[in-house]
């Protein structure tokens, strides 16, 4: 019975892995991947040391404090070309006439936009090592900054992959990646505008406000279901707008 | 195998498939025939599932294509206009990604499809690095790669070298015997050297439909005999043939030094050694004398062109 319901899964899993494993190979085969990386871990690391020195404290707290907006530049810049290019170069007609679902191509490409992300923080975890050379750092805020950290970029690569269902043109599809994941992260610092009814509704719309309690070293359940929401809803969107154009 | 009726698609305004209804049997090789524009590769894309029908029904196999479309696409190898293929990718990864989403298992399947389509030399080459004969090679090693039951293929030859037209339509033909393939193309003597049946599509309808050489035999009720002769001027020279039983009008031909006619005349009617015959009497020297063969080209012309006059 068990091994029926593992047989299952895998071949459930099996065309979004393939998807993802080819899409991780046009990531590391193109200059595009080191680019963005080299980007993030210079603009991170500047914040992160530039200030590191003035608290007298070994958190990482201002490297996780600017990641939502660095991820809302970063994230739609690695998942513009997902169907943007596809669709400008024609492979998507080749795509989509393979025998597989568009839950299984998003899917894939999501999970290498994940894994994609996974490897741009591993050098970051030189920050912690050098935090513990340093200093005696709570580990617990760490862990739950880099848990977030990965729903988060899960989020936003959702949004990004979107976007990019939307139109051929690349930078087209950033702009729209960027401005969706910036609304995001900042809802709710513009929350003096707004009635104090609606408050507490843009404090939960707010990837930030979400992002944050994993930074405290607090893992919610609610967090983590908001952003495997925004990941689902990212998703279904892409399916229905790609369904439709056809 | 498969079979569509009533199958239209609309972009926007524009009318691209317009109702058009056939059906194909198993082990047919089928051309679809057209002008640029004509609807071909839209229709293709409608029975592969790329795109959706506006109205009308597809069925292949024992599938309706937008209740199983995935059921549909796994019998079916495509190869889409001009072979759009990953350019970061090589050969060898391009291949084997899409054997593993078709659920090929056996590695050698590639090598087989790779010597097969002549790509073996080329395994590790991006893709993009490729001349565009060879990316063709590589879309139709990706279209066959699964052993589909039906092969459907967008303009297959374009942009292939003489000698490589030749292997792939021995290729065609050789799939053919065994599989259902149907080919598109602007190209009439390919259809003439591979298929046995031809549909003709024009403004995305169909114009005919009917085995290559029903086609040819079918088509007209008179021929023609093109003449170049030296030694006289037209007007005498149409004289002189209108007064030969059987035919019905001369039309004058442009060259440059020698008189040209083309002489329309009953189909069963042979005027040939009486247009030969008359010529030399009069002392004039025949050039040229030429029957044109009532070829495809010739039933494509007049089916399109008849189209447009309406």
């Amino acid at each position: 019975m068990s091994s029926q319901i593992i047989e299952s899964v895998n071949s459930k899993l099996k065309n979004p892995l393939t998807i993802m494993k080819k899409e991780l190979m046009s990531y590391y085969t193109t200059p595009i991947a080191y680019i963005v990386i080299s980007v993030f871990l210079v603009v991170t690391g500047w914040f992160f040391f530039s200030t590191f020195f003035l608290f007298n404290q070994a958190e990482l707290r201002e490297f996780f404090k600017l990641l939502p907006f660095v991820f809302s530049f970063v994230i739609p810049a690695v998942t513009m070309r997902l169907f943007s290019e596809e669709k400008n170069t024609g492979s998507f007609e080749i795509l989509m006439t393979l025998p597989l679902s568009l839950g299984d191509v998003v899917t894939g490409k999501l999970l290498a936009g994940i894994v994609f992300i996974i490897s741009m923080l591993l050098p970051t975890i030189a920050y912690v090592i050098s935090m513990i050379i340093v200093g005696s750092p709570d580990l617990g805020p760490v862990f739950g900054g880099y848990f977030g950290a990965i729903l988060l970029g899960g989020a936003y690569a959702s949004i990004g992959i979107f976007s990019s269902s939307l139109t051929r043109n690349q930078i087209i599809s950033f702009i729209i990646g960027l401005v969706l994941c910036l609304i995001l992260t900042l809802v709710d610092k513009f929350l003096f505008f707004l009635p104090s009814s609606a408050l507490g509704f843009a404090q939960y719309l707010s990837a930030d406000y979400h992002f944050k309690n994993f930074t405290r070293g607090i893992i919610d359940s609610r967090d983590i279901i908001y952003f495997l929401s925004v990941m689902a809803i990212g998703i279904i969107g892409t399916v229905q707008i790609l369904e439709e154009r056809r | 195998m498969i079979s569509v009726s009533d199958l239209s698609k609309n972009y926007g305004d524009v009318q691209a498939v317009n109702n058009i209804s056939f059906s194909i049997r198993k082990g047919e090789i089928t051309g679809l025939l057209g002008p640029n524009g004509a609807g071909k590769s839209t229709t293709l894309r409608m029975l592969t599932c790329y795109l959706k029908p506006t109205s009308g029904k597809v069925c292949v196999g024992d599938y309706l294509s937008d209740e199983n479309p995935n059921e549909v696409r796994s019998i079916i190898g495509y190869l889409p206009e001009s072979a759009p293929i990953y350019g970061d990718m090589i050969v060898y990864d391009y291949l084997n990604y899409v054997a593993k989403i078709r659920g090929v298992r056996d590695k050698k399947r590639i090598k087989e499809m790779a010597s097969l389509c002549g790509l073996t030399e080329m395994m590790h080459k991006n893709v993009s690095d490729l001349s565009k004969g060879f990316k063709q090679r590589v879309g139709l090693a990706h279209a066959m790669i699964a052993d589909p039951e039906i092969l459907i293929l967008d303009e297959p030859t374009s942009g292939l070298d003489p000698n490589q037209i030749i292997e792939i339509r021995k290729l065609i033909r050789e799939i053919g015997k065994e599989k259902t393939v149907i080919l598109s193309t602007h190209i009439l003597s390919e259809v003439e050297a591979t298929c046995d049946r031809v549909i003709i599509i024009d403004k995305g309808k169909i114009v005919a439909d009917n085995s290559t050489s029903e086609l040819k035999a079918s088509q007209g009720n008179e021929s023609r005999i093109s003449v170049k002769v030296a030694n006289t001027d037209f007007d005498t020279l149409k004289e002189e043939l209108r007064n030969i039983s059987g035919v019905i009008d001369v039309i004058k031909t442009e060259d440059d030094n020698l008189t040209g006619a083309t002489i329309i005349t009953a189909a069963d009617n042979e005027v040939r050694p009486d247009i030969f015959r008359r010529i030399s009497d009069k002392g004039w020297i025949l050039y040229e004398m030429l029957k044109e063969s009532r070829s495809l080209e010739n039933v494509f012309r007049e089916l399109t062109r008849g189209e447009s006059n309406e």
